[in-house]
């Protein structure tokens, strides 16, 4: 039996918006390593002393590195936003027998990652 | 209003065509009417050869899914007037070979759904006598939603995972499964978890969420894969940290 089998193109990512959504979810996972990496230049920095801190702040401040962690920050927050947006599906939170609403599992992370927020700005300002 | 609207239809004749090429055909347009109702008018009156699947006519049997304007449809749930002035798009199921016109070959669903015994298992079965396994409404109410899958394949055809990674178990085996292993009666959760677990299994979602926006019958497999994901990844660290309980628990 000869049967049809569809070929599948380069940009079959560009057929349906869902799929352009995903691609760049995924693809936001290389601006989340390139935050990890940032961070790690800092403490990097900071442990060296003074003027190693210094020439690092003086580097972020450049055009380009400044271009590129505005660029990652918004991949960021559309991995924080989708992920977020995504958790009621794959938690089955159970409360005194009734399932915990949707809106609530995504309130409940809105709210942790603000308070770890708060703790990590309270921690670094203080 | 006008009376008529055009059917682009691919047709693929095995032998004779080497891909699929779009023929057009005029249908009365009708208040309610579905795709599948314009198809079956072409098949009646225009053309006998046209070949596509159906039986129920009523979104219960999943037999007449196809590509309308490039969304996967149950086309006898979706109208020819949401389209007009049309022309309609009408195309076979995409990630599957197609066999004839609107006609796809879905053995690849049917080997792989069983391996994830999509039945009732029980350790040991009751006699009859004792009647039946009993089920409060909410026990029922864990597994309700995923027991309304129809395996129509829509799913799969949305599915970019199954497009690119075959060998993938795909949305409705997984949801089907999860079915089982929600229902308080079962006992066959050890036995599929495997399967389940497998790089073929859960692991190869990357949580698109198109099978449960395409589903006709408010399924969620995606939601249902995610939920094993994280089923999986506890019963995983709870075997880390106290592989004694567990594999005692798996035996009995």
């Amino acid at each position: 039996m000869s049967v049809y089998q569809r070929p599948i193109h380069l940009f079959w990512w560009l057929e349906r918006r869902a799929y352009v959504l995903f691609v760049l979810r995924e693809l936001s996972s290389v601006f989340v390593a390139w935050f990890v990496v940032f961070l790690l230049l800092l403490v990097n920095a900071i442990s060296d002393g003074a003027a190693s801190y210094q020439r690092f702040l003086d580097w972020s401040g450049q055009w380009w590195v400044v271009a590129i962690n505005v660029v990652a920050m918004l991949f960021v927050l559309l991995h924080v936003v989708t992920w977020f947006g995504l958790a009621p599906r794959a938690m089955a939170i159970k409360v005194r027998g009734s399932r915990v609403p949707a809106r609530q599992i995504v309130a409940a992370h809105y709210l942790a990652w603000l308070v770890l927020s708060g703790a990590v700005a309270w921690l670094v300002l203080r | 209003m006008a009376t008529e609207i055009t059917l682009e239809v691919a047709r693929y004749r095995p032998g004779v065509d080497s891909e699929p090429v779009m023929q057009s055909y005029q249908v009365p347009l009708r208040e309610h009417w579905a795709i599948l109702d314009g198809l079956t008018y072409v098949k009646d009156h225009l053309d006998g050869t046209l070949s596509f699947r159906w039986s129920c006519r009523m979104g219960i049997c999943g037999s007449c899914g196809m590509t309308v304007n490039g969304e996967p449809q149950l086309s006898c749930a979706t109208f020819l007037t949401d389209y007009a002035p049309g022309p309609i798009r009408v195309e076979p199921l995409h990630n599957f070979p197609v066999i004839r016109d609107l006609v796809v070959d879905i053995d690849d669903f049917m080997t792989k759904l069983p391996k994830v015994k999509p039945w009732i298992v029980r350790e040991v079965q009751s006699p009859v006598e004792e009647g039946e396994y009993l089920q409060t409404p909410e026990e029922m109410d864990e597994y309700q939603q995923f027991s309304m899958c129809i395996n129509c394949m829509l799913c799969y055809s949305a599915c970019p995972v199954y497009s690119l990674e075959p060998h993938f178990l795909g949305p409705a085996a997984i949801a089907l499964a999860q079915r089982y292993n929600l229902d308080s009666r079962d006992e066959g959760a050890d036995e599929r978890r495997d399967v389940l677990s497998s790089p073929e299994g859960i692991w190869a979602c990357t949580f698109v969420g198109e099978c449960s926006a395409v589903c006709p019958k408010g399924v969620d497999p995606a939601g249902a894969i995610q939920r094993y994901k994280l089923t999986a990844a506890t019963q995983s660290i709870k075997e880390l940290l106290m592989p004694r309980s567990l594999s005692s628990r798996r035996k009995g």
